[in-house]
């Protein structure tokens, strides 16, 4: 499963980060590396884009980017 | 006897760097009141911000602020400059004499990752823990001596914002700054070996051997040149043929990836922080973000708040400039006549008066609503909503194909689009930056203000639709609308065509809120106020004197002159014998089927300066005296009686219209264009922006007068 597919309020932690582009780097170097714990906190008011928490602050991503974000439920 | 010359000790150069939004500008601004240069790094259209610091016992600092970035793995022309100044790379800025880094307390992870990327470069350095009543506030203790230790850099505790622990900062600044030490980062074996190669050639490569950073940082030097896009002629240069060499075969042999830094790098954070930081149950500051964010990004009331917000800035634009403008116009005015009452007739009088006077007026009147915009920006960015702004936007922007980030640069153009383009910074990707910037003047923006109300007053009559709609009002609305969705669609055609390509990533930190810094915002006032002046001034003020030139060169003979029944018709006459008036006759061809006749094609020209000068330049060439503004009764009379050749009236309902949807699409400001020159560093983008503009406003116009004609209008 992938972090677009989690919930408002769901936690999670990271698996691996697919891809190899820039999005994809820029993703592990904001701290989505393989085993960090994250949180969805919720969804902008058309649906897209996303805010979640990681290390300590909250981040806001795409759905289409965080569809990258293997995850898996905790 | 000799005297022995002592020459003044060359200021210490110290780079400034840190993530966006860890209190960097605050800091800057702190320690270097406004003792600031503000200019740009050449080639790239990246700000260069720098400014000297009264440290102790007279020691000052020149303080190079780093564009704010999350690491040295650059993804945008900023943060290259960053990793270029950090490494020695740019030519024109050589490498820094010691580091400043700011990091948040509150968010010490994250913050760490460039900070421990800076140290591995070696680089006297010293860390800002910035925020730490926020990180308080937040429950999280860090222990700065701990930290120190850790990391291997002296660690100062500091609020920026209030000026907390800046004197200790300062000292140690004024002093000699260690080489850090930090703690050694464990890679995976392919990118170790290939560091070490590297590392190993720095530390050899003679040209360099007696450089501080290379004795002390070579496998953070090669770290960085291996997870990066440096050209290695480059790379070459400074740090000697066989680094250039080496970096070459190193990136033909294995493809390294920055993010292979990435898992290693946290994980070695992971130690220190856990070390350094306490966490407690209790967050405050969160929880009010928390409770803040409940309502400004709800599904329905983050909207509603969102518009409210957006109205107020946009309404305080127009209604709080109101007076400073006309304040502006009074002292033109009163310039104006204390000038012709005191200079002898004659044309240097006139140029004074009616071309450099007039002409810096134009500009100086638009000042209030360039500060007012950045006030409201400056709030908007300091306390932490412009993060939201873009999270509650971008999907909206992103039907288009543009990032939540263009909003601002979009909205901010509807004051005016100079400050609007240069707002595009904060954009990093090129294709989303130029598209932004290519859509951008066709927001309607204040200059169009006085042809709208010209117009609008002259050809539309006050009828109220339903009983309440001002019909004069809702023409004016609609003008912003159609701006509004001709950029939309021109976006989406750039998007499919010429800056094609998937979309960029958001990936916006969303900050905890915070009471804006006062000194931040009057700052950014006074940077966007200084450099509209100086930008558009000049443009503008050349401009107004070759087109005063124009207007009224060559003068028709005195012969001529003298046959003529009054003045009103002397001016006349004047105007059209200038160049100006040769070039609308011209021209009147490629116009006439907008329903405009040569009088209107001098507008126009008059136009190119600044869209406002249009009305000004109607005056004169309907002669009814230079100091005209948009609510005098004369000119609008002039125009209903001016004719064709063969009797119809020239100004029917439908030429204004013509003229609104004309005024609305052209690109008819040469400031914007040497702007977009300046931002893009090409002619080719403002050519390309003049052509499309004119082209498609050209073609609406001629609709929307056949249209009205249709109509019967």
């Amino acid at each position: 499963m992938t972090l677009a597919d989690l919930n408002p309020g769901e936690r999670a932690r990271v698996l691996e980060i697919k891809g190899d582009d820039e999005a994809a780097d820029r993703l592990m170097e904001m701290g989505l590396v393989e085993d960090t714990p994250i949180q969805v906190i919720k969804f902008a008011p058309m649906g897209d884009p996303m805010e979640i928490a990681v290390r300590g602050y909250h981040l806001t991503l795409r759905k289409m980017e965080a569809a990258n974000v293997g995850v898996e439920k905790l | 006897m000799p005297t022995e010359v002592i020459a003044p000790p060359k200021l210490r150069r110290i780079a400034l760097a840190g993530n966006p939004n860890a209190g960097k500008t605050t800091l800057f601004n702190a320690l270097t009141g406004m003792r600031q240069k503000v200019g740009n790094y050449p080639g790239v259209t990246v700000e260069k911000k720098e400014g000297q610091a009264r440290l102790i016992d007279g020691a000052q600092a020149t303080i190079l602020d780093l564009p704010g970035t999350y690491s040295l793995t650059p993804k945008s022309p900023d943060e290259e400059v960053a990793r270029d100044i950090l490494l020695g790379l740019r030519a024109d800025t050589p490498a820094p004499d010691a580091v400043l880094i700011v990091v948040d307390a509150s968010n010490l992870e994250r913050n760490l990752y460039l900070a421990t990327q800076i140290l591995e470069l070696g680089l006297p350095s010293v860390i800002a823990l910035n925020m730490v009543d926020v990180a308080t506030a937040a429950g999280k203790t860090v222990d700065a001596g701990q930290l120190a230790h850790d990391l291997g850099c002296p660690v100062f505790p500091i609020i920026a914002v209030r000026g907390e622990g800046l004197d200790a900062l300062r000292a140690e600044l004024a002093g000699d700054l260690p080489i850090p030490n930090p703690p050694a980062l464990d890679l995976p074996p392919a990118l170790e070996s290939a560091r070490t190669q590297l590392a190993r050639a720095i530390e050899t490569d003679s040209d360099n051997a007696a450089d501080v950073a290379v004795t002390s940082g070579p496998r953070g030097i090669a770290l960085r040149l291996l997870c990066g896009n440096a050209s290695a002629a480059t790379v070459a240069r400074v740090y000697g043929e066989n680094v250039g060499r080496v970096l070459d075969e190193v990136r033909a042999q294995n493809k390294v990836r920055p993010a292979q830094e990435s898992g290693p790098r946290y994980k070695m954070l992971g130690a220190v922080v856990t070390n350094a930081l306490e966490q407690s149950g209790r967050e405050l500051s969160q929880d009010f973000t928390d409770r803040a964010d409940a309502i400004l990004t709800h599904r329905v009331w983050g909207i509603v708040a969102f518009a409210a917000i957006v109205l107020l800035v946009f309404q305080s634009i127009y209604t709080f400039a109101n007076l400073p403008m006309a304040w502006i116009e009074a002292l033109q005015t009163h310039s104006q006549t204390f000038l012709s009452a005191h200079l002898p007739d004659g044309p240097l009088r006139d140029l004074l008066v009616d071309g450099v006077v007039a002409g810096v007026g134009a500009v100086l009147v638009f000042l209030p609503q360039i500060l007012i915009l950045f006030f409201f920006i400056g709030i908007l960015e300091d306390s932490g909503y412009m993060a939201r702004a873009a999270f509650i936007m971008d999907k909206t922007m992103g039907r288009v194909g543009l990032h939540g980030r263009s909003f601002i640069p979009l909205l901010s153009s509807f004051a005016c689009a100079i400050p609007g383009v240069m707002a595009t910074r904060t954009i990093s990707s090129r294709r989303d930056r130029m598209t932004t910037i290519l859509i951008a003047p066709l927001m309607s923006c204040s200059a169009r203000l006085p042809v709208y109300t010209l117009m609008i007053g002259a050809f539309i009559p006050e009828r109220y639709l339903f009983g309440f709609l001002s019909q004069r009002a809702t023409v004016m609305f609609s003008m912003y609308v159609l701006g509004v969705v001709v950029a939309m669609a021109a976006a989406y055609v750039f998007k499919k065509t010429i800056f094609k390509g998937p979309p960029p990533a958001l990936l916006l930190e969303l900050p905890p809120y915070k009471v804006p810094a006062p000194r931040n915002v009057i700052v950014t006032m006074w940077e966007r106020g200084s450099q509209f002046l100086i930008r558009a001034g000049t443009t503008i003020f050349a401009l107004s004197v070759i087109l005063w030139f124009a207007l009224n060169y060559p003068k028709p003979s005195p012969s001529q002159l003298a046959a003529q029944p009054d003045d009103n018709a002397r001016v006349a006459l004047i105007a059209r014998n200038s160049a100006a008036g040769t070039v609308g006759r011209f021209i009147e061809p490629t116009i006439a089927p907008l329903g405009y006749n040569w009088k209107i094609g001098v507008g126009l020209i008059g136009a190119m300066a600044a869209r406002e000068v249009f009305v000004s330049t109607m005056g004169t060439v309907y002669s009814v005296g230079a100091n005209t503004d948009e609510e005098s009764k004369p000119l609008r009379q002039k125009l209903g009686e001016d004719h064709w050749p063969d009797g119809r009236p020239v100004w029917t309902t439908a030429t204004a219209i013509s003229i609104l949807v004309y005024f609305v699409i052209a690109m008819q400001c040469v400031s914007t264009l040497a702007v977009v020159k300046r931002e893009t560093n090409s002619w080719k983008w403002p050519i390309f922006m003049q052509v499309y503009m004119t082209g498609l406003a050209w073609i609406a116009a001629f609709i929307a007068f056949h249209g009205a004609k249709m109509f019967g209008l």
